[in-house]
């Protein structure tokens, strides 16, 4: 209902045409605007979770090379057989010089029979993955899926696959995707994003705190703040180029770690190596933190410097006792959101020169390496369906860990915040 | 000899004056924020900065301990005497001159630290080798707020009342035994009765410290001050010193028209 007053000084001038009901409407198209804008960006967000965890979860067929059946010696299953009979099956039904690779691994003498008992299942059973199917089609399409795995793979049997599991994320790379693991490019990116935290946060804060508390406003300062301001916006591949002629080309003998007479052969990963790796995503994520850092900096209010200077104290006791305190969170915040962004980075790094298949864990900075994007990336190219299910899982896997990364991020910030007021 | 035996040596010196501004100009940029000020501080008095909003008052307040130094495009002609010494020679440390000349602001800003850590971190920054306990207890007495706060030392200066938190500031001032403190509408933000403790904590300290205040409450300047000095400005807005005198004579009988016309209301 309209307020309208019998008598008032606007409806006696007619000054004011108050013409309600047409704000009103307005005010509600912009209301259902900003909400459909909301109802998008959650809809694009979960129709990305429902496509990656549909690849990651499935029907599969599997089938078997050999069955067991088919390995029963003098009447003893293979389930029953001792660790001898296993090794000699074992012996007979694989190659010559895998059996070697597995005695080297570890002899035969020292493995326990559950060890061999494996072995056997995996290399001459060796179950194969025939077909796969996602996870729409196995929760809706059930009955379909089982009559057309029957029908092509009399021999198969039908099992629910989560390709994600204890197992993948603890296994090393290989070529067999039933096999591979994501355990060397865990370990890879986590590597790489120390040597990146190391060089970009101090060097990052530093450079903040000089903008902000020590540079006057001159030429030479505006053009350097610009600078910075743009390298943010630059692409990260640019960096990729700027890291592959500064680290691994011009800086060889530092990052390859033949400087430090390291690594004995300095052929294998040449300045190939994490360390050049993490300098390339710390210079990229280098104006991020500087900005972020400024910002934090700027934040801490005047008041606190002048009762500092007022009392006495030198810009950098005001500077180390109050102004960095105080801005702490803020700078820990933007950090984890730009190492977040450093661990997703895919394109830097194929410059820089991943490597394109390793199975051994990185030993240090001065390895070769390989992260979960560039391991993603890689196995989305593959022909093989499984690998498109085991990128997926991967893809859960850096999701799990940037989300562990944001929700660090969120409790450092609260506890510092709590900790000053 | 460095500037801190030159400013010990003539602290001695039986000068009248606590500090003395001669000619001082203060400029921001290309803006003369003040212009040809001289002021006579006594010793142990409570001397009040009146005048209307823009005069400079504050500008001039800083400008006696550098403050203004703060502001990046700021400047000041002219000097300012304090025991002997202009503290705008080149030689002189604006760090030390801060230590000696103390400030506490218009709205209270403790530090996010515990009671305890505001007072002493002051008297620690300046190296102070005595008893830290007995300086922070004596210092919190000497601001009234000793009773108030001696069994929560350690919560923090922000969980007090505005009040409470601006007699925290005074306290934390005096920790570094300043020989003048400077306020800067100290009690504008609070409510009268925490004006009313700040003022009368003023006049317990002006039998050790020489105070200098900027009000815009002509009634605090009347019943604070022992002397008043009144700023008006120019047309294009550059501070002058008009009058300045016992604040008695200045209240009751001002010998010049602006001032006259400014606290009776007038101006203003």
């Amino acid at each position: 209902m309209t307020y309208a007053p019998t008598k008032s000084n606007s409806t006696v001038n007619g000054e004011f045409n108050a013409n309600l009901s047409r704000r009103h409407r307005i005010a509600r198209i912009w209301l259902i605007v900003f909400q459909v804008s909301t109802v998008i960006g959650i809809v694009v967000l979960t129709a990305l979770l429902l496509n990656i965890i549909n690849s990651a979860f499935g029907y599969v067929v599997i089938q078997n090379q050999i069955e067991p059946e088919e390995l029963v010696l003098d009447g003893v299953p293979l389930e029953e057989q001792t660790k001898e009979q296993l090794v000699s099956i074992l012996k007979s039904n694989i190659s010559a010089g895998l059996f070697k690779r597995l005695e080297n691994d570890m002899p035969f003498a020292e493995r326990t029979r559950k060890d061999v008992y494996n072995l056997v299942i995996e290399r001459v059973v060796e179950p194969t993955v025939e077909k796969t199917w996602s996870l729409t089609d196995s929760l809706f399409r059930k009955r379909q899926v089982f009559a057309e795995a029957a029908g092509e793979f009399p021999d198969g049997y039908i099992t629910f696959q989560s390709w994600i599991d204890p197992k993948f994320v603890t296994s090393p790379q290989s070529s067999d995707p039933e096999r591979a693991g994501v355990r060397t490019a865990i370990l890879g990116s986590l590597w790489t994003i120390a040597i990146t935290l190391l060089f970009a946060f101090p060097v990052g804060v530093g450079a903040a705190i000089y903008l902000e508390e020590y540079a006057g406003d001159n030429t030479i300062n505006r053009i350097i703040q610009t600078n910075i301001n743009n390298l943010a916006g630059v692409p990260s591949i640019i960096y990729g180029l700027l890291g592959l002629a500064i680290f691994v080309r011009a800086m060889e003998a530092f990052t390859s770690g033949s400087l430090f007479g390291l690594v004995d052969d300095p052929t294998t990963a040449n300045g190939r190596t994490i360390l050049s790796a993490g300098l390339t995503l710390g210079l990229l994520i280098l104006p991020m933190i500087i900005i972020n850092a400024q910002e934090a900096i700027k934040a801490v209010p005047n008041s606190l410097r002048q009762a500092s200077y007022g009392l006495g104290a030198t810009r950098w006791q005001t500077v180390w006792y109050h102004v960095l305190p105080n801005a702490l969170p803020g700078i820990l915040t933007g950090t984890i959101l730009s190492i977040s962004r450093a661990v997703g980075e895919t394109a830097p790094l194929v410059v820089v020169g991943a490597s394109t298949f390793i199975t051994l864990d990185p030993e240090g900075p001065f390895s070769k390496f390989t992260t979960l994007p560039i391991q993603i990336y890689q196995w989305t190219a593959r022909p093989q369906d499984e690998f498109r299910n085991i990128a997926a899982a991967a893809i859960i896997v850096l999701l799990i860990l940037l989300l562990t990364l944001n929700a660090s991020a969120v409790l450092l910030r609260n506890h510092y915040s709590r900790r000053l007021t | 000899m460095n500037e801190q035996n030159m400013i010990s040596n003539l602290r001695q010196s039986n000068g009248k004056y606590a500090i003395e501004s001669r000619h001082l100009n203060v400029f921001y940029g290309s803006f003369k924020a003040i212009e040809d000020v001289n002021l006579l501080i006594e010793r142990q008095k409570i001397t009040a900065i009146i005048g209307p909003s823009g005069c400079g008052k504050s500008t001039m307040l800083r400008s006696f301990n550098r403050m203004n130094e703060l502001v990046p495009t700021a400047y000041a002609e002219g000097e300012v005497i304090f025991q002997g010494v202009n503290i705008y020679e080149e030689d002189i440390d604006p760090v030390e001159v801060r230590r000696r000349i103390g400030m506490v602001f218009q709205k209270p800003n403790p530090f996010p630290k515990s009671i305890y850590e505001n007072v002493a971190w002051g008297a620690r920054m300046n190296g102070y080798k005595g008893n830290m306990d007995e300086l922070v207890e004596q210092s919190l007495k000497n601001a009234a707020l000793w009773e108030e706060v001696y069994d929560k030392l350690d919560q923090s200066g922000l969980s007090l009342s505005g009040g409470q938190q601006q007699r925290l500031c005074i306290a934390r001032a005096i920790a570094v035994r300043p020989d003048i403190i400077l306020m800067d509408e100290p009690a504008s933000a609070l409510d009268p009765i925490a004006t009313l403790k700040i003022e009368e904590l003023m006049r317990d300290l002006s039998e050790k410290y020489t105070i200098i205040v900027v009000t815009h409450n002509m009634q605090q300047a009347a019943r604070v001050s022992d002397f008043t000095a009144f700023f008006s400005m120019t047309p294009d807005r550059t501070g002058v010193l008009v009058e300045y005198g016992a604040t008695n004579q200045i209240f009751t009988n001002p010998r010049d028209q602006r001032t006259e016309d400014y606290i009776t209301g007038r101006f203003g």
